[in-house]
This record gives structure tokens, C-alpha cells and sequence, in this order.
């Protein structure tokens, strides 16, 4: 049997027969493993209430060396640098609008992946430092440390020297996200980069390849062309998976329209060196899905964009007893976010069923310090919430596709309103009429009550957010009929 | 005998344009009035009303265009390699601007003549109840009769005409659109967003403006309450301010002259130092409210009555003047806000109430709107002054936040007067009253929630509704701080 330890003695072997009893009295209230969205806000809740709470993040480098510091998945290698990277390529689409509202210049306008580059990984340095100093403000320990579960409330952290230490805790918090996935073929993790390299790529990336459909993909395939890079995208089958397709395949025309190449109905079977170099050159042998055809093509950069997946397969959750998804990975816990292991919750992309996003994962880990030290009773609501898919066309959405409404209430039973704008500010420099869209699903058996509303058109997270409250208060089809419009805005459409 | 047709409108603008093409919808017979008195400078325009000619659409564009100059400030942050200092060229953006408008004047006839609406372009005064006579440019006379007449012409602005050179020198937003070459060093006058608006887009293109102010900043933006908007109103003018406009605050303008050098001087007096001052300029634009242009409308030979003070036309719940048969809506109207959309929908349902039998009246509560200042205002409901007039400052709770937008992260742009605030009920359920933007993007961010407040939406169902990640609204959904707390309101990290 063991017995209650100090932070820096060494740890005992411990009995997993289940009889072993636990240390009486912990080192933590709580230790949250993984430094992110989730991780944070629970954290810092956590400490609200005066508890003893303790953040273990750790990067494990990307194949091609890339890391980064605490704040998780969104503040360094998601959410942020995109929406800054999204950011450039808009400006050079306002560059060329400025012209026809009379502005003057004649010189060729180029980019400089650099100077981008350096100014957002500043400011996602200076995210990193207010994380650290919002943690140690509120009094959270916290260690750059990877973290093991080796035994019941007990956890071993291992920093980048290899140093060990052990702690215990009263419960636990399970936040540590994704990964990218790769794709198992050969030159995968040697040549090609992922979302985790591409923020802070030391180097112009060059002419390149985006393996996936994915909004991930789609995205970074987005700003790259927005940008001024030659490139392509490859797709396995559909884009979007999961989104309501009719939109998504707005999206992929516009994109289309916009320089993109989609390679459709093909997949990556080989990836060869044919020069170093940043960037060097690559060879891509990709074989079709519907037949034999093999084709080749010669890029500077490949980035994978073909999936998440958890972290959990590392950090022995089977010591302790943790159920995951043998098949995904990922933790399936119930609507208190707890695991099967009572004393262990888990919130963010781990889940299984629920949807990877910041602000999930941030009101998930908040409401669920708050069940657990403050006596509240809110659960997390995972009903219609909204998101926004940051192409160059934006696309904000709340509530069901126009699949899934059919699938649950019956093609008779929902209609859709539909329109197409023209948003005022693309008069004057001729852009693309008729490709902004907007339409909402109603439910005719309920009062035609709104229940899902999407939008392709700029700013369509903006516009998004607040219609996603009014879906929350229920809003129907008349109610929205009796609203006003704000003119002359996008979202009075 | 019979009248002509079964429906006249008399104004071919935003409210008057929707009201007839809806009528023709039912198969009537519907025929439009539109004429452009020339500005006192001549300025004229064709179809479609304010709005579309000399109001919220050539003022987006060319507050778009200053909102560009912007965005060519911050590429090279983004590592576009801009040269800076851009120049920019009125002409170039007044032609592409006057060529759109121009564009959707002809819109507008092809709708009219495709729903097969009579249109014409006469000014029009009423010989009876259901008779008005048209009149063109030339002189030629037309008499229409119909059984109903709605009256949509809007209203023009006003000139300050006690001011010596006022109405000789001085322009207008009527001509400011209109004008083919640069308007110069500016100054637009007194305050309302008008005025706000346009300061906020010539210094945006790079015009050394000026506004002069007699007292407070968008007095009588809302007509429910004079004071209101103070608070969020001088964040929309410090931003003005830091941006490049200067205010000539608690001043007001004696006399304008005409300099030898073309340029205009304009002296005023300081009511703060008691002293009296001049500058020259090269265009003075006056912004001092708004009126309707009733006078020829012969409104009190056939008994429509108006308001004495303001000359708009009153009417009841369901856009009726004081004759039967005679209706009004738009901007002519006395009690409602000038606002393009309500008088589209009321124009809308004034014709499905005539032809089409509804009975649903125009719901002018809480109509969300906005102010294209260079850092826009949205708001929706009541104000923070209003609130605490109606209920009490003890059942009234301001939630409120300073925000950065991402954006301006890595463009090192001030972000200071970037802020939203939500006036809710203090009560059980905490029913929200009005939302108070400050921002990029202000219309999108508000449209969405001003759906919500019309469904009654409470301050915990806002804080059920998730976030959309990294937006400027998501922060509306974590407003937690509140003005009584006293507690510092800035946004901090993810």
C-alpha cells in the first residue's frame, strides 16, 4: 500500500487491484491536464472559489520540430493565427477593392509570408505571457510538464529534461485535445507539414498541396490563395463532411472561382524528396478512388489537413480505469462531462459526440467548476450552437443542415426560405453578384419556429451571433418577418 | 365619377417605391409621383428616394471607402507591401459611386414597369381628397384621381438660414454625393450622425475636416429620449477625434463669406471662451437636421393635418392621416424613426391592409439601426438613460465590456473606444431592454440580436448561447460585468 507523498519524492510502485487505498489527503483540489481552451477556464474557475489547482501542459513537437506555449490548440495553431492569416488575405482582396473607391497606386501589390508570419506569432507570444501571468494571478500552479496517470488520484509529470515528479488530486480534469492526423503512407511525417507547422513556417510556403475537405483545409487552402500561393487542394470525396452540404458546395464554387484547384476523388499514396530547400521540392503520387488512374505532380509544400485525433492513447488512462472510444480515442462522457471514473472529467475536442470548438470547450469546463465547488446545477447546453467557417466566402451557422432537418422531422414538414445578396460594398468594385447566400430552415409543425439558419457572405460570424440567440429564445419565421432590417448591412437580408 | 386608379402614391422613394409595387402584387391599378426639387446648389437626382440617391447608400460607400484606407493601413502589418501614403481620388470614387445609384434609378423603373406600375416624374399637390395634380419640369400639367393616396416624400435638409451666406455657400448631404470634384477642407456642421458620418468618411479618404458642434453629439438621433446616447456618443466622437476629425465643440457659426480665392470663411462664436473666431475651408456642408417638404403638397386645403413645430404629417396606428383615404409613411411621418426599413415595411403592410385583407399594423418597437461613424454604432431597444427613466436605476442593470477585435491585434490599431453595453431588467428574469454596440461591423453584429430582443430574450438565455470563435459579437454572449460593480469592464485574453 502507499501512502500520501511529497511533491518531489519519488514514486513507489503502486497495486492496481482496486483495494489500495487512496492517499487521505491530496496535493491538489484539482489538476487539470492540458493547457488549452477547456483546460484554462476551469482552471481559473476553479481557483475563483479558492481551490488548490494545478495546470499540466505540455507540446509534444509536430514531426517537423514545430511547438509552441500554453494556451492549447486555439491560441497558438488554431482559432487565432487563422483568423489573423484569414485577416491578410481579406486585406489584399480590400487592397484591390481600395482602387475602384479611389484609392491610388499603381505598383503590383506582393505579400511577404514573413513579415505576416513574425507579427502573428508576436502577438501569440504575448497570448502565451498572459496566460502564464493570468495563471499565476489567480493563483494556479502551473508546470510545463507532460502528464501520466500512474495510479488512482495520482499523476506523473515529466517536463522536457525528463525530470519526474508526482502529484495527487482529489479529481481530475481531462483537456488535452487534438492532434492532427496523418496519413500513413510513405513520406507522410518526413516531407509534409500540418496546421501545426503552417502558423509559424520559417520559410514562404511555396506552391502547395492541402490534402483534405475539412474546414481546417479549406481554410488554410482559403488564405493561402488569398495570399497569392499557386496551389491545389486534394479531396478525397465530399468537403465539409458533417456541414449542410448545399452550403458547403457554395463554398467549394467560390472557391473555385477564386483560384482554387480542386483535385477531386483522389488520394495521396506516396510523398518523395526530390530537393531540400525552404521550401524544397516535393513529388505527390496520388492514386484515384473510383478506378485506377494514378497521377503525379511536383509542389513545394504538402499540408495534411485530413483530420484530428485525440491524445489519448499517451497517457495510460487505462492505469486509472477511463473508458475511451477504441476506435476514435476519444473519452465519451456523461452530460456533466464526467467519465465512467468518478473522480475524472474530461471537456473540449476529447469528447466524444460533442463539438470541437473554443467556446464549448470554455462554458463546458466553467459550468462544470461551477457544479463542482460553487453548488450549481447548469449543465453545458451543446444545442444549437453556433460556428463560422472562416473561407474566403465566410460561413456562420446555428442549428440543424438542411439534411439532418429533413432526416428528423420529414421533408414535409420543414420549410426553407432562401435568398441570394449582393452586399453594398461589392457594387462598386463589380465582385461576384449572387453569391452571397442566406437561408433559414423553419419547423411548419412548430409555429415555424427557426431551426437552423445559415449564412455565406462576409462578416458571417457576426452576422451569425446574434441570430443564434434569437434561435436560443426560440425565435419563429414571423417574429423574424417583424424584425427590421438595419440598412444598408449584409445581415438584414 | 370613377377614379382612375385604385391606388396613387405620391413619392417614388424607399417607403413609397414598396408600398405601390406591393399594391401591384394584388393586380391593382397604381400609379408613383417621384420628383427631385433641385438642391438651392442644383443638385438633382432620379428614382428611388433618399436613400438610394443622396442617403444610406452613397453614405456606406463612401464610408467603405474610407474603411479601405483603413485596411491599407494595416496590410503591411499583414505583410502586404503597400507603399504608404496612399493618395485618393474623389473623382474616382464619386463617379463609381454616381454610377451605381444611377444604376439601381434604373432598377427601379424596370421594377416599376415590369409590376406595371404607372410611374411619373411630376410633382404632384392634392386639388381634392382624391384628386392630385401633377406637374412636370416643363410645365405640363396631369391630372390623376384615385380612391387611396398614400403620401411618402420624405423630407430634405434643412438650411440654417438665420446664418448670413448660410443658404448661398453652404451644401448639403443632397450635394455632397453629387459633387464631381473633391469637396476639399471641410467643415459639416452641428451635429447628427449625418453629419458624424460624413466628418467620419471625407477624413477617412484623407480631407482635413472639421465639425462644429453647438452642444451635445447626436441630439435628437432618437427621438424617444434627447440625452441617451452621451455615453456611447462620445466614444464614437474620441475615436472621430484620435482618428483625425477635429470637433469644434460648444461653437455655433455667425456668418459664412466667399473669399477671393473661391474659399469660404466662416466665422463663429466659442461659447466655452466667450470669443469669436474664424477659418477658411473649401466646402461648408450643413447637417442641421431634416424636414418635409409639405408646402406644395396643399395638405391644408384638403384637411391633412401636421404637426405645427415639425410640419410632419400625423397619423394613427395604422399610417391613416386625418382624411379618409389618405395615408403617409416614411420620413413625412411625425412620431416614427426616419429609417429606410420601416418605412419599406410600412409601406408593405399599409398595402396588404388596403388590397389584401390583413390587418397586421407596422410594429415600430424596438427597430435596431446604425451609425457608419469610422468606428460604427449598432443599437437596438432602449437606451441606458431611457431605461433608468422608465423603470428606475434600481431595477435597471448595465452589463457592459471594452473588447479588442482581433484584427487590430496585429495591426496595432487603437482599439480604446471599441465597447458594448446591455441594459436589462434587475428583476427574476432579467429581460433584455436594449444592446449598445461600439465596432467593426456594428449592423451585422446587431441585426441577429434585435431578432432576439423582439422574442423577449432574457440575460441568462444570452449567456446559454454560445460564442462564435474569434468574433467581436461572441463577446455580447460574456457580458458578466456590470456598471454598479464599479469593477474594471475590459475584455481580457481568451
Amino acid at each position: 500500500s502507499v501512502q500520501a507523498h511529497k511533491e518531489d519524492k519519488p514514486q513507489k510502485p503502486m497495486e492496481m487491484n482496486g483495494l489500495t487505498p487512496v492517499p487521505d489527503s491530496y496535493d491538489y483540489d484539482l489538476i487539470v491536464i492540458g493547457g488549452g481552451s477547456g483546460g484554462l477556464a476551469a482552471a481559473k474557475e476553479a481557483a475563483k472559489y479558492e481551490k488548490k489547482v494545478m495546470v499540466l501542459d505540455f507540446v509534444k513537437p509536430t514531426p517537423q520540430g514545430s511547438s509552441w506555449g500554453l494556451g492549447g490548440t486555439c491560441v497558438n495553431v488554431g482559432c487565432i493565427p487563422k483568423k489573423l492569416m484569414h485577416q491578410a488575405a481579406l486585406l489584399g482582396q480590400a487592397l484591390q477593392d481600395s482602387r475602384k473607391f479611389g484609392w491610388q497606386f499603381t505598383e503590383e501589390v506582393k505579400h511577404n509570408w514573413m513579415t505576416m508570419t513574425e507579427s502573428v506569432q508576436n502577438y501569440i507570444g504575448s497570448l502565451n505571457w498572459g496566460y502564464r501571468v493570468s495563471l499565476r494571478d489567480n493563483k494556479v500552479t502551473y508546470e510545463n510538464a507532460y502528464g501520466e496517470f500512474v495510479g488512482p488520484h495520482t499523476i506523473k509529470a515529466t517536463n522536457k529534461r525528463g525530470v519526474e515528479k508526482v502529484y495527487t488530486a482529489e479529481r481530475f480534469l481531462i483537456a488535452t485535445g487534438e492532434r492532427p492526423r496523418y496519413l500513413g503512407i510513405p513520406g507522410d511525417k518526413e516531407y509534409c507539414i500540418s496546421s501545426d507547422d503552417l502558423f509559424s513556417l520559417p520559410y514562404c510556403p511555396g506552391k502547395t498541396l492541402v490534402v483534405g475537405a475539412s474546414y481546417v483545409a479549406l481554410e488554410c487552402a482559403g488564405f493561402l490563395a488569398g495570399l497569392g500561393f499557386f496551389f491545389s487542394v486534394m479531396v478525397r470525396s465530399i468537403l465539409l463532411r458533417g456541414f449542410d452540404q448545399d452550403m458547403a458546395n457554395k463554398i467549394g464554387e467560390y472557391m473555385k472561382e477564386h483560384g482554387v484547384n480542386f483535385i477531386r476523388e483522389f488520394v495521396p499514396i506516396k510523398v518523395e524528396q526530390l530537393e531540400e530547400g525552404t521550401p524544397g521540392r516535393l513529388k505527390v503520387t496520388a492514386k484515384s478512388t473510383t478506378g485506377d488512374q494514378i497521377i503525379e505532380g511536383e509542389y513545394n509544400t504538402v499540408l495534411l489537413a485530413i483530420g484530428r485525433d485525440p491524445c489519448t492513447f499517451f497517457f495510460w488512462l487505462d492505469k486509472v480505469g477511463v473508458n475511451i472510444n477504441e476506435k476514435t480515442g476519444k473519452i465519451p462522457v456523461n452530460d456533466e462531462e464526467q467519465t465512467n471514473v468518478p473522480y475524472i472529467y474530461a471537456v473540449g475536442d476529447i469528447l466524444q459526440d460533442k463539438l470541437e470548438l473554443t467556446p464549448v470547450a470554455i462554458q463546458a469546463g466553467r459550468l462544470l467548476v461551477r457544479r463542482l465547488y460553487a453548488g450549481a446545477t447548469t449543465k453545458c447546453d451543446y444545442v444549437n450552437v453556433p460556428t463560422t467557417v472562416f473561407t474566403p466566402l465566410e460561413y456562420g451557422a446555428c442549428g440543424y443542415s438542411e439534411e439532418t432537418a429533413v432526416e428528423k422531422f420529414g421533408e414535409e414538414n420543414i420549410e426553407v426560405y432562401h435568398s441570394h445578396f449582393w452586399p453594398l460594398e461589392w457594387t462598386v468594385p463589380s465582385r461576384d453578384n449572387n453569391k452571397c447566400y442566406a437561408k433559414i430552415i423553419c419547423n411548419i409543425q412548430d409555429n415555424e419556429r427557426v431551426i437552423g439558419f445559415h449564412v455565406l457572405g462576409p462578416n458571417a460570424g457576426e452576422v451569425t451571433q446574434g441570430f443564434a440567440a434569437a434561435i436560443k429564445c426560440g425565435m419563429t419565421k414571423e417574429q423574424l418577418d417583424n424584425t427590421v432590417g438595419i440598412h444598408p448591412v449584409c445581415a438584414e437580408v | 365619377g370613377k377614379n382612375e386608379y385604385d391606388l396613387l402614391v405620391i413619392g417614388g422613394g424607399s417607403g413609397g417605391l414598396a408600398c405601390a409595387k406591393e399594391a401591384a402584387q394584388f393586380g391593382r391599378k397604381v400609379a408613383v409621383l417621384d420628383y427631385v426639387d433641385p438642391s438651392p446648389q442644383g443638385t438633382t437626382w432620379g428614382l428611388g428616394g433618399t436613400c438610394v440617391n443622396v442617403g444610406c447608400i452613397p453614405k456606406k460607400l463612401m464610408h467603405q471607402a474610407a474603411l479601405l484606407g483603413s485596411a491599407l493601413k494595416d496590410a503591411p502589418h499583414y505583410g502586404w507591401n503597400t507603399a504608404q501614403p496612399v493618395h485618393h481620388s474623389w473623382s474616382v470614387m464619386a463617379q463609381a459611386v454616381q454610377n451605381y445609384v444611377k444604376s439601381l434609378n434604373w432598377g427601379h423603373r424596370v421594377q416599376l414597369q415590369d409590376k406595371k406600375v404607372k410611374y411619373f416624374n411630376m410633382k404632384g399637390s392634392f386639388s381634392d381628397p382624391h384628386t392630385v395634380r401633377g406637374l412636370t419640369k416643363a410645365g405640363k400639367e396631369t391630372i390623376i384621381t384615385a380612391d387611396n393616396i398614400v403620401i411618402a416624400t420624405g423630407g430634405r435638409p434643412k438650411y440654417p438660414t438665420h446664418i448670413a451666406g448660410a443658404l448661398q455657400y453652404g451644401i448639403t448631404s443632397d450635394d455632397l454625393f453629387w459633387l464631381k470634384e473633391s469637396p476639399g477642407k471641410t467643415l459639416p456642421s452641428f451635429i447628427l450622425y449625418v453629419s458624424l458620418e460624413c466628418a467620419g468618411f471625407l477624413t477617412g479618404i484623407g480631407l482635413d475636416t472639421a465639425v462644429m458642434m453647438r452642444s451635445i453629439p447626436l441630439r435628437g438621433f432618437d427621438q424617444a429620449s434627447m440625452e441617451h446616447l452621451t455615453q456611447m456618443a462620445s466614444l464614437v466622437t474620441e475615436h472621430m477625434e484620435s482618428y483625425g476629425t477635429k470637433f469644434l465643440k460648444r461653437c455655433f457659426p455667425t456668418k459664412v463669406e466667399k473669399l477671393e480665392s473661391n474659399r469660404l470663411q466662416v466665422t463663429w462664436k466659442n461659447t466655452d471662451l466667450g470669443t469669436e473666431e474664424t477659418d477658411s475651408f473649401d466646402t461648408v456642408m450643413w447637417a442641421v437636421g431634416r424636414a418635409p417638404d409639405t408646402k406644395t403638397l396643399n395638405l391644408e386645403t384638403i384637411g391633412v393635418k401636421t404637426n405645427s413645430e415639425t410640419g410632419k404629417i400625423i397619423v394613427d396606428a395604422s399610417e391613416a392621416t386625418s382624411v379618409p383615404h389618405i395615408y403617409a409613411i416614411g420620413d413625412i411621418t411625425e412620431g416614427r424613426p426616419e429609417l429606410t426599413p420601416t418605412a419599406i415595411a410600412a409601406g408593405k403592410l399599409l398595402a396588404r391592409r388596403l388590397f389584401g385583407q390583413s390587418a397586421e399594423l407596422m410594429d415600430y418597437d424596438t427597430v435596431p439601426t446604425t451609425v457608419f461613424t469610422p468606428l460604427e454604432y449598432g443599437c437596438v431597444g432602449l437606451s441606458e438613460e431611457a431605461a433608468v427613466q422608465c423603470h428606475g436605476s434600481d431595477n435597471v442593470e448595465v452589463f457592459h465590456a471594452y473588447y479588442k477585435p482581433l484584427e487590430f491585434t496585429v495591426a496595432e490599431r487603437d482599439a480604446t473606444q471599441c465597447y458594448m453595453k446591455m441594459v436589462c431588467l434587475r428583476e427574476r428574469e432579467q429581460r433584455i431592454l436594449g444592446l449598445h454596440f461600439i465596432g467593426p461591423n456594428a449592423g451585422e453584429v446587431i441585426q441577429g440580436f434585435a431578432l432576439g430582443i423582439k422574442c423577449g430574450a432574457t440575460y441568462p438565455q444570452l449567456m446559454k448561447t454560445v460564442g462564435i470563435h474569434p468574433t467581436c459579437a461572441e463577446e455580447v454572449t460574456k457580458l458578466h460585468i456590470t456598471k454598479r460593480s464599479g469593477l474594471d469592464a475590459t475584455v481580457t485574453g481568451c
